[in-house]
């Protein structure tokens, strides 16, 4: 697992805090930790030389900011001017005066065109439209198929008048279908084509006689979000033997980092349209510039995690544990736990999870160190025990420890671990609770102050924590001054909070803990 | 105010998990992963001979071809060889070109800056005065990188009567079906006789495309519902090469991202019905050349699911040079096997580190 940007920069700016201003020495040597965080995600190495050059001459403009330390001053700047170039003029389709609007898909083999026009077919009848998708891919064995199929499944026509494998003239088929939508009133037309590789000359051309056949209205590039170096070539290739208005950018739903819309975009100068994220007809949407940025930066993609998270959990489960957690004394439970960790790997790989929260960037070792099967270990150990066992551990004694072993296939001392772990864990949730909601768990309020002295310490801003205060719902004051329980967040809030996150100090030595034997 | 339970939530099982695991590996100190060995293949299938109308090309030209499209002008890294090799002295600015000629190629910052500092290290000691010296060292550099001493013949050859099985995994869209319809003719030109797995039941149309392919060769394809059980069909398929006696069954899967754990979960699933028959001789992950650093994680998570042993390497027809299997192989341990070409149905070649080498540095 690579090392986000925000770790480097954290690195490299140890022992460089209060000062009034980014010195030019400051600044060269990050310039390099983000030269490598952009190439580390695949942004084309032009493109990173004249990013790297704008931020330096930013970074050396910028008042210091008191809030931040050098290392999150400079995040900002680079995430801001990735949100600038990502964003820019960002629009949806321009539909012709005249019926039809013809759109055409251009693109490298394998980068998802035929789905797309699947979705985009949907999209349309969704909206209103009457869309008819052509097949005009008539190279690659069963296209033709794929399209028929993939249009029934969306509720939409299909004009198909060859069969494709290598028979018929992907031209003509491309001009008849503006006859056919003339004079059957389709009024949008998507022109799926066959996927072609930058330097092939003659598969270029060809492209580009459909286009001159077809005259669209939008000529969309589709890339696929993993693409490497070669985005530049490719885009390039296509802008000037094709001509495109719009990028599509696919299979975002994988966890590629997807620097290739910065360089397609910085390149070629045309706006992402689209992103595609799933198999599904519906998973399909228009373009969010600042989320993309901060996947590039692999800043903890906070977003998508609660989305994803929207999906998978049971929220009113999820906020009755979580209450039972804060509420204290046992009363969360194993089978609370086990019913969280389900939800949760739902979502994906343990190791991905915990890569997305921010803050978790210290721990980078132990979380690539996560075996899948020891989780499906922890979850046969509490599948083991009884429904009593599960609500209170309390009454775990030895011979239903020795019991619980046998049937999930481990040893005791696998199981006194998970038990032993599990208490301590939620010890410190409740105080982490504590210290975060404030008078809701006794004591907090003393641990209070000294949080926030080391906060200070760390130069890190106050509002971090306030951010996530409303836990307590029934506080009667702000003490922060910030909005009150139940007042709804913008995403942006919750961004930079997340961002800034950092886990506590004890939790962190948890995880550095080298040996922990079974305790008495 | 969802959300934050969640995260609440997610702290806990984040801190009790790793905590444990920390735990158990300390406790068990279990030694690091142990490569599976992998069964010597007896005949490799890169010696296809002449038989019947339909024989594709032979090895040793298809190969020519790869160092022409190596060599072509549009090679970056081949031009920045050349280019740092026609140079008398070698300043700052080379070694920067020489390092972003191979960042271009997607070789990643790691394997690119250990080249160079090696280099570096190696001109140092000798002086570099002679450009042929500089050009040895330089190709016993990129050699060590690419590792000509993998093993990289393909397994397709299973052992007490029972059939190869080779299984072709991947992200979607790099060339699965394609792979395997090529590998196919490769297969059946050397004199194997191959039953196709249409195991793609969920792209639309992907096993009437695996089927095409399977007729120009003559070569069955067996077939499942669309959206059925992939594992059932790869199951039907392995039972039908045992009764039929052919030596190969290839299974072509449907493409699946590797975050997807359900998706990642069935593959497991299909490996493991196939093996209830015959063991796997083969498990071929599909990676395209234009794939970034991103290819390495896919690698990784293909390999913890279904012990990839071997890559196919496709679309390195284009402009892309598919650096990022030199960073799969050296972090994975998992060889090259194979390269795709184009669209051509003989545009498959094996993979040789040597020959690779070699034309990079020819352009």
């Amino acid at each position: 697992m690579f090392d986000t940007l925000q770790d480097r920069l954290a690195a490299t700016f140890k022992g460089l805090r209060g000062k009034g201003r980014l010195s030019d020495a400051d600044i060269d040597a990050t310039a390099r930790e983000i030269r490598i965080a952009l190439l580390e995600a695949d942004v084309a190495l032009p493109v990173v030389r004249e990013f790297v050059t704008g931020v330096k001459e930013r970074a050396r403009a910028e008042e210091v900011s008191k809030a931040l330390n050098p290392a999150q001053q400079i995040i900002k700047i680079v995430n801001e001017e990735l949100v600038v170039i990502l964003g820019g003029e960002t629009r949806t389709v321009r539909f012709a005066k005249n019926p039809p609007t013809v759109i055409m898909l251009a693109g490298l083999q394998g980068s998802g065109k035929t789905t797309l026009a699947g979705k985009l077919g949907r999209w349309f009848k969704d909206q209103g439209y009457s869309p008819l998708l052509v097949a005009a891919d008539l190279q690659r064995p069963n296209a033709v198929n794929q399209l028929q199929v993939v249009g029934e499944r969306a509720g939409v026509h299909v004009f198909a008048p060859e069969p494709g494998n290598g028979v018929g003239d992907p031209v003509a088929v491309a001009r008849a279908s503006i006859a056919e939508a003339t004079h059957k009133l389709y009024d949008v037309v998507v022109v799926d084509t066959a996927g072609r590789l930058g330097i092939d000359a003659e598969l270029m051309a060809q492209a580009a006689d459909i286009k001159a056949a077809v005259r669209p209205d939008e000529v969309l590039f589709v890339v696929d979000a993993m693409i490497g170096q070669d985005a530049v070539n490719t885009a390039l290739a296509f802008s000037q033997g094709v001509g495109f208005d719009g990028v599509v950018l696919t299979k975002l739903d994988g966890d590629a980092r997807g620097g290739a819309a910065l360089s397609i975009r910085q390149v070629t100068g045309k706006p992402i349209m689209f992103a595609s994220n799933g198999e599904g007809l519906t998973d399909f949407d228009v373009f969010h510039p600042d989320r993309m940025a901060g996947r590039i930066l692999d800043m903890g993609d906070m977003l998508t995690l609660i989305e994803q998270a929207e999906k998978a959990f049971d929220a009113d489960e999820s906020r009755k544990a979580a209450e039972k957690l804060i509420a204290g004394r046992g009363q969360f439970g194993l089978d609370d736990f086990l019913a969280q960790l389900q939800m949760m790997r739902k979502m994906g790989p343990m190791s991905k999870i915990f890569g997305m929260l921010p803050g978790m960037g210290a721990m980078k070792d132990q979380i690539s160190a996560i075996d899948e099967r020891d989780i499906d270990r922890i979850q046969a150990i509490i599948q083991s025990m009884t429904p009593a066992e599960r609500a209170d551990v309390a009454i775990l004694n030895g011979s239903r420890r020795a019991r619980i072993a046998k049937g999930s296939g481990v040893q005791v001392s696998d199981v006194n671990n998970l038990v032993n772990r599990f208490v301590d864990a939620r010890k410190m949730m409740q105080s982490m609770a504590g210290m975060m909601g404030g008078a809701s768990v006794p004591g907090a309020g003393v641990r209070k102050p000294k949080q926030q002295a080391k906060k200070g310490k760390k130069g890190r801003p106050a509002p971090t924590r306030a951010n996530q205060a409303p836990v307590t719902q029934a506080q009667p004051s702000n003490p922060f001054g910030l909005p009150q329980a139940g007042e709804e967040f913008s995403e942006a809030d919750l961004q930079s909070a997340m961002e800034k996150f950092e886990l506590p100090p004890q939790m962190r030595d948890m995880f550095n803990q080298k040996n922990h034997g079974p305790r008495g | 105010m969802i959300w934050f339970y969640v995260i609440l939530a997610a702290i806990l099982l984040a801190t009790l998990i790793a905590g444990v695991v920390v735990w158990q590996s300390n406790h068990r100190a279990l030694p690091p992963v142990v490569a599976p060995p992998e069964l010597p293949a007896e005949r490799g299938e890169e010696v296809p001979v002449e038989q019947g109308l339909d024989v594709p090309e032979a090895p040793s030209s298809r190969l020519a071809r790869l160092r022409r499209r190596l060599a072509g002008s549009n090679n970056a890294l081949a031009r920045g060889l050349a280019d740092l090799l026609s140079r008398d002295r070698i300043d700052e600015q080379t070694w920067d070109d020489f390092e972003t000629t191979l960042i271009s190629s997607d070789l990643g910052v790691g394997p690119t800056s250990e080249l160079v500092r090696n280099l570096r290290a190696e001109l140092a000691i000798d002086g570099v005065a002679d450009p042929d010296r500089a050009r040895n060292v330089l190709r016993a550099e990129l050699l060590k990188l690419v590792d000509p001493a993998m093993d990289r013949h393909l397994n397709v050859h299973g052992a007490d009567g029972k059939p190869g099985v080779v299984l072709v995994v991947g992200v979607n869209g790099t060339g699965k079906t394609t792979t395997v319809g090529k590998l196919a003719r490769v297969l059946v030109a050397d004199g194997n006789t191959v039953i196709l797995g249409a195991a793609d039941t969920f792209r639309a149309a992907a096993a009437d495309q695996l089927q095409t392919w399977g007729e120009r060769v003559g070569v069955d394809t067996v077939r499942g519902p669309e959206g059925g059980d992939p594992a059932s069909v790869a199951f039907d398929a392995v039972a039908r090469g045992m009764t039929t006696g052919v030596d190969v069954v290839l299974v072509d899967t449907a493409g699946r991202l590797h975050t997807k754990v359900g998706l990642m979960d069935e593959l497991g699933k299909v490996k493991r019905v196939i093996e209830k028959q015959a063991p796997v001789t083969e498990v071929l992950l599909v990676l395209d050349a234009t794939t970034g650093q991103n290819g390495l994680v896919q690698a990784r998570i293909f390999r913890d699911v279904v012990d990839v042993t071997g890559i196919a390497l496709t679309k390195l027809d284009g402009s892309a040079k598919g650096g990022i299997v030199v960073a799969v192989q050296r972090e994975l341990g998992v060889p090259v096997k194979l390269i795709g070409l184009g669209e051509g149905v003989d545009d498959l070649a094996p993979f040789d580190a040597t020959q690779f080498v070699d034309a990079l540095l020819e352009g």
